[in-house]
């Protein structure tokens, strides 16, 4: 099992490398990736040291080009394969049709990902884009329990990447919409969802409002702890009740169930997080790592240690954790 | 040439009668095109594989194109082997709402229709599935005019293009059923509560603001997307289609507005009178490439009513 690490700057990228990632993976500092946040991603000068710190160390690189280019954009996300191509990078993870269709073409050799906004679920759905562009991996949605994760590794043309931790999406990736609804901007056409530029923190009598493009997320009482308004993880009301209506603030940890997810054929656990800090890095990759090599050292007797867990928990959203789609009661 | 009507599926779970009610009025309204099935939940079988194909044969046999729909957001292995059979009816046109359904169909040789959530962003992707037998395509909803115009400036030859007219937006998908839990039930033990929610469960913010609405697996927004003021654009640009998607009442009297529209009618006293047809008020930004809750209208803002 590879453990996938995510980097958004050059100091994650060591952070990642340094703490036993297998492969790391960035975008460029622009929309051509799904984490375009501000002060984050890759110059081309940065890209080139952050190759050669991995490959030299004997690592992969992996660059995510995964948003959907429109027809005035496409030219964008040519250059950013074409680039990454140049670079010498170990595989691109993309999800546009068009822009497989252009890499597969332009770089034969180039091994390709499947990215987890391309929104497959299915083997069916996987051979599309083996047939069609020749996809080497496939990265998993987070909406599949571990038998339907275990039907598709059975079945599919190509090995399987799954999330093992991180921010949660609860909505299919690549195919929610929740933030352009609000903002004008989704993860599909911008690359990023309920983005900073749209937040606004406002102090009341009774607390705090959080808002996104004047939509009110969530309300924070006076010593209550306040949250990112992320769409989905705000307080609305529905019925007669105020709840997390979608999610709570919470994040994926898979270290429970790792037995498991290698005893069904899954080839890569990847991380969430390239807007995260570089000690986010360093510190979910190095208990990712542990977990991993105890897991595949000894699967019976795996157990994920107390302070792998607080570690995890500490850097999670909410300080809370979940196994999300992969245990059905949480569906 | 006139852009024709369709009738999308029915997003939402409706009792079997309601169900059969409405396609016998459609069997007599002004659109040409009926897309039939269930695309949300596969546990919603009210209507059975065998009852939508007497839907289908009986409005094939009132004019209509008909389309069989598919499962946008396929998990179970049942559900995969139960989108084989609706991809193996060679009777009916499919509508692929998933990749699989676009792989199933291309690779038996047949041409296939892909529904908004079928991430159709740019030509390159249009041409790709045209050369697999792409036959009409709806533009994700999430885009505007502009995109719109370029893609289609680089249509493919034979490809019709569809709009998503008027609805409340198909947002997002998730393994979750957010019905279920807003009562507080798992999933599995959905006790099917989305029956009493025919235009779905409303979510408001902690302001009272009418947000978005759960439909089991979907949202989908709480205002209702509507593109009346943008017809002579659309007609422009060449766009074959516009969907109208269901709504538990007045979707007849909606397609009418639309029917009247398309032919010309002042789009002024159409716009006010679709406004009182609407559950929760209307919203229009998305084609106009900006929030898709926004509202952009000279002929709307007069009489759209603060929710």
């Amino acid at each position: 099992m590879e453990l996938v690490c995510p980097a958004g700057n050059l100091p994650s990228l060591k952070a990642a490398v340094d703490n036993g990632a297998d492969a790391v993976y960035v975008g460029f500092k622009d929309d051509t990736n799904a984490r375009h946040f501000a002060g984050l991603n890759f110059t081309e000068r940065t890209f080139e040291k952050a190759v050669s710190y991995a490959q030299d160390r004997g690592r992969k690189i992996y660059v995510a080009i995964n948003t959907f280019p429109q027809p005035k954009g496409f030219s964008r996300w040519q250059a950013a394969v074409d680039q990454a191509a140049g670079y010498g990078v170990n595989a691109l993870i993309l999800a546009d049709i068009g822009v497989l269709d252009y890499a597969s073409s332009q770089w034969p050799d180039l091994r390709l990902h499947l990215s987890v906004q391309a929104s497959v679920t299915s083997a069916e759905g996987i051979n599309f884009y083996h047939e069609n562009f020749g996809i080497q991996r496939v990265v998993l949605p987070r909406v599949l329990s571990v038998s339907q994760v275990a039907h598709v590794i059975t079945e599919s043309p190509v090995p399987v990447e799954v999330f093992g931790f991180g921010s949660l999406c609860v909505m299919v990736e690549g195919r929610c919409l929740l933030s352009s609804y609000a903002t004008g901007r989704s993860p599909n056409t911008y690359g990023a969802c309920s983005p900073a530029s749209h937040v606004r923190w406002e102090e009341t009598a009774g607390g705090t409002n959080t808002r996104l493009n004047g939509v009110l997320i969530d309300h924070y009482g006076e010593g209550e702890k306040g949250g990112y308004p992320t769409l989905c993880k705000g307080r609305f009301e529905v019925g007669e009740h105020t709840f997390y209506a979608l999610e709570e603030p919470t994040s994926l940890n898979t270290l429970s169930i790792l037995p498991e997810l290698r005893k069904i054929g899954v080839s890569a656990i990847k991380v969430e997080g390239r807007q995260r800090s570089p000690a986010y890095v360093a510190q979910v990759t190095a208990v990712m790592r542990a977990a991993i090599d105890q897991c595949l050292l000894n699967p019976a007797d795996y157990r994920p240690k107390d302070q792998w867990m607080r570690t995890l928990a500490d850097v999670s959203e909410g300080s809370q954790t979940t196994l999300g789609a992969y245990h059905r009661p949480w569906q | 040439m006139t852009m024709k009507l369709s009738i999308g599926p029915i997003t939402y779970f409706w009792e079997r009668e309601q169900v059969l009610n409405f396609y016998q009025q459609a069997a007599d309204c002004a659109a040409e095109i009926i897309y039939l099935g269930e695309v949300i939940c596969s546990k919603r079988r009210l209507i059975k594989p065998e009852d939508w194909l007497a839907i289908a044969n009986e409005l094939r046999q009132s004019g209509k194109q008909v389309v069989l729909s598919s499962l946008t957001l396929l998990e179970a292995a049942s559900e995969m082997s139960s989108l084989k059979k609706l991809c193996n009816n060679m009777d009916f046109l499919v509508e692929a709402n998933d990749i699989s359904a676009v792989q199933l169909l291309s690779t038996a040789g047949r041409s296939f229709i892909t529904g908004p959530s079928v991430n159709i962003y740019n030509s390159r992707s249009l041409q790709l599935l045209a050369n697999k037998g792409l036959k009409r395509w709806v533009l994700p909803v999430e885009l505007g005019l502009d995109t719109l115009r370029d893609l289609q400036a680089q249509r493919p030859e034979a490809v019709e293009t569809e709009v998503f007219a008027l609805g409340r937006l198909p947002l997002a998908y998730s393994a979750r059923c957010y019905t279920a839990r807003s009562h507080n039930l798992p999933k599995d033990d959905c006790r099917f509560k989305c029956l009493e929610d025919p235009d779905g469960r409303l979510l408001k913010t902690r302001e009272g603001q009418a947000f978005l609405v759960l439909n089991g697996i979907q949202t989908q927004s709480a205002l209702t997307h509507q593109v009346l003021d943008q017809l002579p654009d659309l007609e422009a640009l060449g766009v074959d289609v516009l969907r109208i998607s269901p709504q538990y009442l007045h979707t007849m009297e909606i397609i009418n507005i639309f029917d009247a529209a398309r032919k010309g009618a002042k789009l002024e006293p159409l716009n006010r009178e679709l406004l009182s047809y609407l559950p929760l008020g209307a919203c229009n930004g998305y084609l106009l490439e900006q929030a898709g809750m926004q509202l952009n209208s000279e002929t709307t803002h007069a009489t759209q009513q603060a929710f």
